[in-house]
Parts: C-alpha cells; sequence; structure tokens
C-alpha cells in the first residue's frame, strides 16, 4: 500500500501565536507531504475527528501530528494506526524559545521537515512470529526457590520442567530443624514447610522433575529454548520458553576463616552445622560428644570484610537469634552469646530480636571478636572488643558457631571477561563466569552475566528482574542473599517474569524496557565484512555467530535497543521504522544556514528514556535553550551510528552533542552498556575529524538524568559556546 | 459503567504500578486505581534512589510510557475503594471517583493557575510551600493533567478559572462519580506514610522548625521542591553546616512503631551525601542503633564510613533542644560504645522517621487480616487478595517492586483458577 502522508500542525498552546504557521505549511508541501492541514486544537476531540475524517476520505495513512511531545496526549493521538509521528513544536520549540523569531522559525520548520524525512523513510513493522513455540518454563534448581517458581507456574497453567543436580529436592531447607519467625505475632519459630511443598509439586502433572540431573546445554532463544539434560549419563531434550535460574548457594568456605578457630578447635562449629546438629537430635561439643550448656555466635563471621565476602548475607543474624533459642530450649540452664557488629533484623523481624532481648539467658553485645583461644579441655574463652560494656571482655564456651556467609553458586567459577578486555579496563561490557550451570549456546558465553560479587542480580532498583540475558531471570539466594520469605517472593516473581516472556515472545513482542515493540532487526548479509562488532556489543548476547563469524540474530533474545545498528560500521543493522538510513536522512536535511548569517547548527542525539522527557520538563518549566540545535531522539544512545557524525560535519553542521544516561559502575542506561558504547564510539570519531581537518571538541558526550532538566539550558550554552571558539565548520554550503 | 473481569490494583505507587504492569503485559485486563490525583505514589517524591543515587522518575518514566502503551491497563485517579464483595474469581467493587473539576480538554496550559486567587499548602512538599487551589500535582505529574482543590476551592463563587481556560476544560459541576468493577482479584498497593513525627516528644518536631524528617529532605533536596533542590534550613533558608540524623525516630520503639522501618539506615546515609555534595565542608553525624544494610547494599555503608566527614555514632537521641535566639539545635545522646554523654550543636536535624502502613488508619472494606500495626496479613476466607510492597512489611523499592511482580502472578492465578 503506498503512503500517503498528512501533516497536521497545531496552532494551539502558543503554538499558532508564536510560530509562521503558513511557512511551516509551505516547507511540508515543499516536502512533498500529500496533506497538510492546520488545526486550531488537534487534541481536542474536533481535531482527532479532524484527522480521522482525512484518514477515511482522503486515504491518508501516514500520519504527522506537528504538535506536543509524544509524552502527553499520547491516547489522544493513537489513531489505530502503526505510522503515527510526533513533531514536538510545543515543548520542544514554542515554549523553550522567543515567539515570533527567526531562529525559532527555523527550528520548527527543521523539525517539520525532519519528521517527513522520518516518515518517508518508515514501514510498518510485522511482528516476529516464532514457529513451534514452547509455553514451557524451565527451573533449574530444586530448592525452596526452584520448587516455589515451579509450583507457581504450574498454578498459573505452566507447564514446567524443573531440574535438580541433586537426588532430592529441597536444597538447604531440608537441612534447618525450625524457620524464623514470618508471621504475627514474629516471635514463634515455625516449622519447615518444604516437606509439604515437595510433596505438592510431585504430585502435580503439570511440573516434570528431573533430580539428579545436569544441564547439558541450552540452544536457542525465548520461545524457542532446546534444553538438553543428563540424567544418569541419558541425554534428553525438551523445548521451554522461559528460564528460571533458581540455582541456590553455598555456604562460605569456613576453613578460611582461621583466626576464628575454626578447623582448628573441634568445638567451633559453622551455622550450618549447628542447624544439623540439631536437626539431628542434641546440640553437643563435636569434641566429647557432651550436651552444651553455653554457645557463643560470632556474627558476620568472614563477612562485611574485605578479605572475605565484602557484603552482609542479610540473614544470619536472624538464624544466629533462632539458634540462640534452640539452646535456650534444649536446656533451660544453658547461656547463649551473641557478639554482633550491627544486630540485622529488619522489619518484623525486631519483635523476635526483642523476644530473645528478653530472655536471661541470652546475652547480646555489639563487639569485635579479637581471638578465640582453647583449653586442655577443648573450652573456649572469646576475646571480645568494643563492646557495650566499655570494656575488653572475655567469655568462655562449651561451643562458639560461626555465622558464616552464603556464596551463589554462580561464582563458583573462572571470571571471563570478553575478548580484548583486561581487569580494570575503563569498560567491561560484562562478566561471565563459567560454572557449568546453565551451558547457554550463546557466543557471549554459557551463563548469565554476573553483577557483583558473582551474584546475577538486576542493576535496577525498579526492575529487579531485569538480567543482561532475556527469558532468564534469577531467583532466590542465587541472585542476592534472602531470607525465606524473601525467597518465595522472589520465585514467584521469576515465574511471572517467565511466563510474561513466554506471552510477550508469542506475540511476537520485545520485553522491557521497550515492551510492545514490534518492530526487530533486519540485516543486509551481503555487506556483511564479520567484523563481529554487532555480536560483541549486543548487550543481551542476542547475536551469536557462525564459524565465519557471520552475525546469527536471535529476534526473541533481542530487546530492540538497536546498539547493533549503532555499531555497525556497513550500515546493515535495520528496523522497519528506524535505521541508519532514516535518521541520516534527517541529519542531511536540516538546513544550515550560510557562514555569513552566524547562525551556527548543532545536532544533539538524545536518548529517548531519559534525556528527551528532561529536554520536555525544560519545556514544561518554560526554561529557554539555544535555538541552534537540533534534536533527534534515539531509542539508546548506543544506537547512535558514527555515520551519522560524518554526515552532518560534512553538511556543514557545526558540532554533534550526545545527551545520554550515565554510565560506569552505577550505570543508567536501560539498555546497560549503550550509553558507554557511545562514549567509546565517539572517542573514535577524531580520526575522522582529522580527515575533515575540524577539531575533536566539535563532537561531544554529556550524561544527564531525566531529573537534571534544570541543566539542559545550561549544557547546551556551553557547548554552543564551545563551538563558538572553533568558527563555523568550513564545510558549510558544500 | 460496569467492566469486564479483570485484576483490579489498589494503590498507583511504584508498587502498584508494577504489579499492573506486570500482569498486563503477560495479557491480563487491568484496572489501576489510585486515591491522589496523579500516579507515582512515596517514590515520585524522592529526589534519589540508593544504592545508585539514581533518580527514581528515571524508572517511573518507563512504567508510565508502559501504560501508556499498554491498552490492557485502565487507570483512575482520584478514586477509592467504597465497598467490595464476592470472594476469589468473583468480586463486586464499588469505586468511588472523586472530581477533579478539570477534564481531558486539559493541556497543562498553566492558564488557570494564573488567575486562581487561592492558596494551598504543597502536600506534595510537606506543606513547605504552596500552590494554587489549582495546580499540577508535580512536574512528573502523570496523568499530566490539573487538579483543583475541592476544600478550598470557593466554585461557582469564583470560577475565574473557567474564565481563564480557553479548552473547557474546567468544570465545577463536577460531581462524585461511581464505578462499578468486576474483578477476579485484588492487589493492595497501599503503601505507607510517614510516620507522625510530633508524636515523639523528645525530639522536638513540629516545636523546632529546624527539626525535619527524612522524607522532607527528600523534598528539600529535589530540583522539584520547595527550595529547587537547595538543601536550606527551614528557620532561616540558611545554608548548613552542621547536620544530625536520628536513626530509629519512632522506629524500634514499643510507644511508637515496635519495628523497624528496614529503609532509614540506607535513606540517611544516602542523604547525608546529598548534603555532602552540596556542602563539601559540612559535618554529619548519624545516631544509630545499629546500622542495617543487608545484602550488597553494605557497600553503600562501606563508603560512607570512609568519608571523613561522616561520623557514626551509636547511641539513641535523647533530647534535642532548641536555642531561641539561632534556631540552633543541641542533640543529647549517649555514645554507647565509650559511654559518654554527647551534647553537639547542629543546625539542622534530620528524624529517620519510619513508615506505617496507610492500612494503620484505613481499612480495606472487606475481610481482611491485619497484624497489630496494620499491616495485611492475609484474606483467609475469600482468598483472590494480595498485599504488595510497604502494604505487606517495610521494604525498600527493589524488593516491593519483587513483591508486585509475585503478586501479579497470584492475581493471575486467581483468574486462571476461576
Amino acid at each position: 500500500m503506498e503512503k500517503k502522508i498528512g501533516v497536521y500542525i497545531c496552532t494551539d498552546c502558543e503554538i499558532g501565536s508564536s510560530l509562521d504557521i503558513d511557512k511551516l505549511t509551505k516547507v511540508a508541501i515543499k516536502q512533498k507531504a500529500s496533506v497538510v492541514k492546520t488545526h486550531p486544537s488537534l487534541c481536542q476531540k474536533e481535531g482527532v475527528e479532524f484527522i480521522k475524517r482525512d484518514m477515511a476520505q482522503e486515504g491518508v495513512n501516514a500520519v504527522i501530528i506537528a504538535a506536543c511531545s509524544s509524552r502527553v496526549n499520547y491516547d489522544v493521538f493513537n489513531l489505530g494506526i502503526p505510522l503515527v509521528e510526533r513533531v514536538n513544536l510545543r515543548e520542544g520549540v514554542v515554549w523553550t524559545h522567543t515567539p515570533n523569531d527567526e531562529d525559532t522559525q527555523m527550528m520548527a520548520e527543521d523539525y517539520i521537515r525532519m519528521g517527513i524525512l522520518k516518515m518517508q523513510k518508515m514501514e510498518a513493522p510485522e511482528p516476529y512470529k516464532v514457529e513451534n513455540l514452547s509455553k514451557n518454563v524451565l527451573v533449574v534448581g530444586g530448592g525452596l526457590a526452584g520448587i516455589t517458581a515451579a509450583n507457581e507456574a504450574a498454578k498459573a497453567g505452566y507447564d514446567v520442567f524443573l531440574i535438580e543436580k541433586n537426588d532430592s529436592l529441597g536444597g538447604w531447607m531440608t537441612k534447618i530443624y525450625k524457620q524464623a519467625p514470618t508471621k504475627p505475632p514474629y516471635t514463634d519459630m515455625e516449622e519447615p514447610f518444604i516437606n509439604n511443598l515437595i510433596k505438592e509439586i510431585q504430585q502435580n502433572p503439570k511440573i516434570k522433575i528431573y533430580t539428579s540431573s545436569l544441564i547439558e546445554k541450552i540452544e536457542g532463544s525465548p520461545g524457542i529454548y532446546d534444553v538438553t539434560v543428563k540424567q544418569n549419563g541419558n541425554l534428553e531434550t525438551f523445548r521451554a520458553g522461559a528460564i528460571v535460574e533458581a540455582a541456590g548457594t553455598v555456604p562460605y568456605d569456613a576453613t578460611k576463616i582461621i583466626h576464628l578457630g575454626f578447623g582448628k578447635y573441634p568445638n567451633v562449629v559453622t551455622n550450618y552445622m549447628m542447624e544439623d546438629m540439631t536437626l539431628k537430635g542434641t546440640i553437643v561439643r563435636p569434641s566429647d560428644g557432651k550436651p552444651v550448656k553455653s554457645v557463643a555466635f560470632i556474627q558476620c563471621a568472614g563477612q562485611r570484610d574485605e578479605n572475605h565476602l565484602p557484603y552482609c548475607s542479610a540473614t544470619c543474624c536472624v538464624e544466629s537469634l533462632k539458634q540462640a533459642k534452640y539452646i535456650r530450649l534444649q536446656d533451660p540452664d544453658s547461656k547463649a552469646y551473641i557478639f554482633y557488629r550491627d544486630m540485622r533484623t529488619p522489619g518484623h523481624y525486631e519483635y523476635f530480636y526483642k523476644s530473645m532481648q528478653n530472655d536471661a539467658g541470652v546475652f547480646l553485645t555489639k563487639g569485635d571478636v579479637i581471638g578465640i583461644t582453647e583449653d586442655e579441655n577443648k573450652n573456649l574463652a572469646i576475646e571480645v572488643e568494643n563492646t557495650l560494656l566499655g570494656e575488653k571482655i572475655r567469655v568462655n564456651a562449651d561451643l562458639v558457631v560461626l555465622a558464616t556467609g552464603m556464596v551463589p553458586v554462580t561464582a563458583l567459577g573462572e571470571e571471563i571477561l570478553p575478548p580484548g578486555v583486561k581487569p580494570g579496563d575503563e569498560f567491561i561490557p560484562y562478566v561471565m563466569i563459567e560454572t557449568d550451570i546453565l551451558n547457554l549456546v550463546y557466543r557471549q558465553g554459557g551463563e548469565v552475566p554476573v553483577l557483583v560479587n558473582g551474584y546475577p542480580d538486576s542493576n535496577f532498583i525498579c526492575f529487579p528482574y531485569e538480567t543482561r540475558r532475556t527469558g532468564i531471570y534469577a531467583a532466590g539466594s542465587v541472585r542476592a542473599p534472602m531470607d525465606i520469605s524473601s525467597t518465595i517472593i522472589d520465585a514467584t516473581g521469576a515465574a511471572l517474569k517467565a511466563i510474561q516472556c513466554i506471552e510477550l515472545t508469542a506475540r511476537g513482542e520485545a520485553l522491557h524496557p521497550r515492551v510492545g515493540d514490534i518492530s526487530y532487526v533486519d540485516i543486509f548479509m551481503q555487506k556483511c565484512t564479520q567484523c563481529k562488532r554487532c555480536t560483541e556489543e549486543c548487550p543481551f548476547g542476542a547475536i551469536n555467530e557462525d564459524e565465519k563469524a557471520n552475525p546469527l540474530y536471535n529476534p526473541t533474545r533481542c530487546r530492540r535497543c538497536a546498539i547493533c545498528m549503532g555499531a555497525c560500521p556497513e550500515r546493515i543493522m535495520s528496523f522497519k521504522n528506524y535505521s541508519v538510513d532514516m535518521i541520516g536522512n534527517m541529519v542531511k536535511n536540516i538546513e544550515v544556514p550560510e557562514e555569513e548569517e552566524e547562525k551556527p547548527r548543532a545536532i544533539v542525539f538524545v536518548c529517548e528514556n531519559d534525556a528527551y522527557p528532561a529536554l520536555d520538563m525544560a519545556g514544561l518549566h518554560r526554561l529557554s535553550y539555544n535555538p541552534f540545535i537540533r534534536v533527534v531522539p534515539l531509542r539508546c544512545i548506543g544506537s547512535m551510528n558514527l555515520v551519522w557524525v560524518a554526515d552532518a560535519l560534512s553538511k556543514g553542521i557545526d558540532g554533534i552533542l550526545l545527551l545520554g544516561c550515565q554510565y560506569g559502575e552505577d550505570y543508567q542506561c536501560h539498555m546497560a552498556t549503550g550509553s558507554h558504547l557511545a562514549k567509546i564510539r565517539l572517542s573514535k570519531v577524531a580520526e575522522t575529524l582529522d580527515r575533515l581537518k575540524l577539531e575533536s571538541g566539535r563532537v561531544q558526550m554529556t550524561q544527564v538524568s531525566i531529573s537534571e532538566y534544570h541543566k539542559i539550558p545550561q549544557i547546551l550554552d556551553e557547548f554552543m559556546e564551545k563551538l563558538k571558539g572553533f568558527g563555523p565548520n568550513p564545510y558549510k554550503g558544500f | 459503567m460496569v467492566e469486564e473481569k479483570r485484576i483490579l490494583v489498589v494503590g498507583g505507587g511504584i508498587s502498584g504500578i508494577s504489579a499492573a504492569v506486570d500482569a498486563a503485559e503477560v495479557g491480563y485486563d487491568v484496572t489501576l486505581i489510585e486515591k491522589n490525583p496523579h500516579l507515582g505514589g512515596r517514590v515520585a517524591q524522592l529526589n534519589k534512589y540508593f544504592p545508585k543515587l539514581c533518580p527514581p522518575n528515571c524508572g517511573l518514566e518507563i512504567n508510565f510510557r508502559r501504560i501508556k502503551n499498554n491498552p490492557r491497563i485502565k487507570i483512575y485517579t482520584l478514586a477509592e475503594v467504597e465497598k467490595i464483595s464476592g470472594s476469589e474469581g468473583d468480586f463486586d467493587v464499588t469505586v468511588k471517583l472523586n472530581p477533579r473539576y478539570v477534564n481531558e480538554n486539559c493541556t497543562a496550559c498553566r492558564a488557570c493557575v494564573e488567575v486562581c486567587p487561592i492558596e494551598r499548602p504543597n502536600e506534595f512538599n510537606f506543606g513547605m510551600d504552596k500552590t494554587k487551589a489549582v495546580y499540577l500535582p508535580q512536574d512528573f505529574a502523570f496523568p499530566l493533567r490539573y487538579v483543583i482543590d475541592d476544600k478550598l476551592c470557593k466554585k461557582a463563587e469564583c470560577a475565574k478559572c473557567v474564565e481563564a481556560c480557553t479548552y473547557n476544560a474546567i468544570d465545577l459541576n463536577m460531581k462524585v462519580q461511581s464505578l462499578s468493577l468486576k474483578v477476579g482479584s485484588i492487589v493492595w498497593a497501599t503503601g505507607w506514610k510517614p510516620y507522625d513525627a510530633a508524636k515523639i516528644d523528645n525530639l522536638g518536631f513540629g516545636k523546632y522548625q529546624n527539626v525535619i524528617t527524612n522524607m522532607m529532605l527528600e523534598r528539600l533536596a529535589a530540583q522539584n521542591g520547595p527550595t529547587n533542590g537547595k538543601i536550606l534550613r527551614p528557620s532561616d533558608g540558611r545554608e548548613v553546616s552542621r547536620v544530625a540524623f536520628v536513626q530509629c525516630a519512632g522506629s524500634r520503639d514499643e510507644n511508637h512503631l515496635p519495628y523497624c522501618s528496614y529503609v532509614c539506615c540506607l535513606a540517611s546515609i544516602k542523604q547525608a551525601s546529598y548534603i555532602r555534595e552540596q556542602y563539601p565542608d559540612a559535618q554529619v553525624i548519624i545516631f544509630y542503633i545499629d546500622i542495617r544494610t543487608p545484602g550488597r547494599y553494605e557497600k553503600v555503608y562501606l563508603k560512607a564510613q570512609k568519608d571523613e566527614k561522616i561520623k557514626f555514632i551509636k547511641g539513641k537521641v535523647a533530647k534535642i533542644e532548641e536555642d531561641p535566639a539561632t534556631k540552633d539545635l543541641t542533640v543529647t545522646a549517649e555514645d554507647t560504645l565509650s559511654a559518654q554523654k554527647i551534647h553537639e550543636k547542629f543546625d539542622l536535624v534530620v528524624l529517620a522517621t519510619g513508615m506505617a502502613p496507610t492500612t494503620r488508619e484505613w481499612k480495606i472494606p472487606a475481610n481482611v487480616s491485619y497484624d497489630v500495626d496494620g499491616f495485611i496479613t492475609s484474606s483467609p476466607e475469600i482468598g483472590g487478595m494480595y498485599a504488595v510492597g510497604c502494604a505487606l512489611k517495610p521494604l525498600d523499592v527493589y524488593s516491593s517492586i519483587q513483591s508486585s511482580t509475585a503478586a501479579a502472578l497470584k492475581a493471575i492465578q486467581s483468574l486462571v483458577r476461576r
């Protein structure tokens, strides 16, 4: 169907009173829009009807609305057709610039022109449909998190494969005597419920359980994962749609905590051993089997310690209080001492802490344990300083329990950096620890990249299930240290995300953060030079490689960030509605006034997730900013292709500014590495500039967050001031 | 108005938004109702999140976009649940829609604000500044539409705004409406309120102007707050050089909130960084009982400990006194490690007040159980109801959202079961 473009210019909200609308109309006509009309208030009912009438009567099927920002009136301008483009004349032009000014007018004209050019290059995307899609969920790990995820997914109607490497289910939960309180009044220990849960899933026909099994490999992508499982030497392959990684943790190796006597003194045990002992019957001294009368708990053993685990395992304070209760229940005359650094009993656990404080047989103090000694009878003496008693104290105990922390199994392997990346490099795209858990057949390695301390946690506070591998969700203590109730919540949430991934994939829609986007990458393979940039730079590992280094794109892994489009020097990565050619065309058609006019031009590429809303907020606050800039929103600043820089500069544009998200350790880029990659690409632009005999300062990137809208005018002014120093681009007029 | 069977999410803060969006993206229809005129809840009032010090509006923006693009989500602001009957899979819910007095014609042009003669304390900024009776709830408000304060507007008697609005967007005759919903399950994302610091006698809040709460400091530090992001003393607008944080102000205290509010240690450390960033010479002292920075949050604590201008003193604050002339404050506390009494002077004291669930005071009109503090525990007989976020227990943003994602699945199961 031929595209018939209609341009509708709204004259409301000061647009009509600030701009010469006739001239805008002429620009649109000259740009070959089929229908160009103005309306006093497009967002009102009559305005929308006005557009719809043209769609019905004139056959307009591609609509450009030159009015307010696309962030508002999204529902009003939902016209039921895919090709709708918004040209932001309100927040982006008249609310931020001098009315009825030549420069303001030129800005609006450029935006109209760019909008039409964009539409001319845009095609309606069709969703990518997967053949033989599986809606089954694969759960890796049969502990509390895995069992919960399996159970909850099945309850929502999905079939589940549950893989456990041990011969029985339940994990750590089967090894504990009692659970810490989770129900009002939050002071009573609870019976472990894991056995009921195991029974429940064993009886559920929707859940297929593989014990004593390991994953040999996982090929494919969301919706079409082909999973090969090895059980007792037999291989079996099945298809799954999404994956919950609930592989759990192991205790920190206590033999590393020699300074606290573990391995040296038989009566120094770990919290895990204490649990096991209680479960088996009586708490006794390992040295002589005598019942224990006094126990000293040492908190943060090998934790919150840069030589061991730098983090806090979040559960040990409550666990030690619970174990103190074990000993107090076993023998009412017994004594429990707990030496802590900070008593961490968040939320309702405070009630449990309080109840234990009220027990005269439990002695709690902040303090630093400086040493443990053993006498000839294997009794232990613990020396503690900086206590709340204000002095150094010495406590004798039959048994010492070290509250050791947890280590995710995802951390138990060799850390592998991407090819060409060294530790300490400014930019480390991802850290992969090869552990043999998932064995993904991905070009970027077999596991989910880890964030910190070997945990495959999310970097995003607002999006806790975000991982670098589409369709794979970590759950439970493998993702972060957490207690039982958090694990249940986390695993249930991970099951939801797995199901959500499957359903979105089935509809051909992208996942977070571009949820619902149905466009996907088309690769013009004839021009591929096998340079591998796309396969290396994709933050989500969406592109595999064949043996000749040709990219093998997996659409259902793709998040549509278009970072590959920015990476590709041959410009062969394109979306139907977003391409190098499209943006390049917009850039090349910005009108560049003659040098004598002293009207410089700069292009500002902005991240549409954060910088663009910030510009909008500047508009809402009527902050005025430089009229010589032209804003071009990008899906992610990482989709910026260097050819645009060359295109723009060779046309006489004086400078290019990128407004992207914060990168580095606490990155805010929703596409993980997009903004950092853009920065790196820019650093390589110097060569192009040299060739053109231009100053490298003409191209620059600034990190800006969504709340920094007040800084926008200053950032732009400073950049324009800098360009002024360089003088006009000598290529003007070419 | 009657709608098809769907999931109802009550509360449009980050927890409610996340639950709604997650369920809708699976493919279920969701109605999200919020009693305020805009979505975003408590997190919209925060300047930054710990541990990354990133702006909450960033995540809200993405979530709002997900709502905008998803026809399966229907939102109602100024909406409150009035009546619930039925049980899992088959609830009838009556929702009261309070009048906004501004209709969808509003373009956020502000002409109404210019002519409105009435001012009101801005509750979004905890009363530290004022808005007109017709106002935009906040800069990033979603939906971006003005609203009129029902209590203060003189309506027909004044009606200057009606005249000023060229879009016929103001309708002072709007009435309360009622909405009937048929839903299969309900997610309670009713959130929390800062504990009323005025109840803590010895800390002087409400008596001394320069004793503020942690939530007030968030507003002072935010660009869209009452001071455009500059942290200034409320008494005289002066810059600050010595700031005290009082942890567990009303938390872990049987006379107030007996539980630990989980986020306050991290919030204070984060806020100390706001002060240190704005005032490189300022001294910050944090009085605490235990510093609770679980998991990888430990890193945040470590970083603060390395800052020599931030001092941590283990000890509960006994009292705060004001010098009436200078409005400076003297904090009395006991350093429990050195067993010494401390009297220190500050020009600003921030109380790390805890979180009280909204359901501490307001109860759901259905058979729902609560614990003694008002947190929702269960709905044993009727089923199909799930509490999330701080309606469940004191949680940080990250864990709140996890609970929302989990509840989205539970809510879906309630529909699937039927």
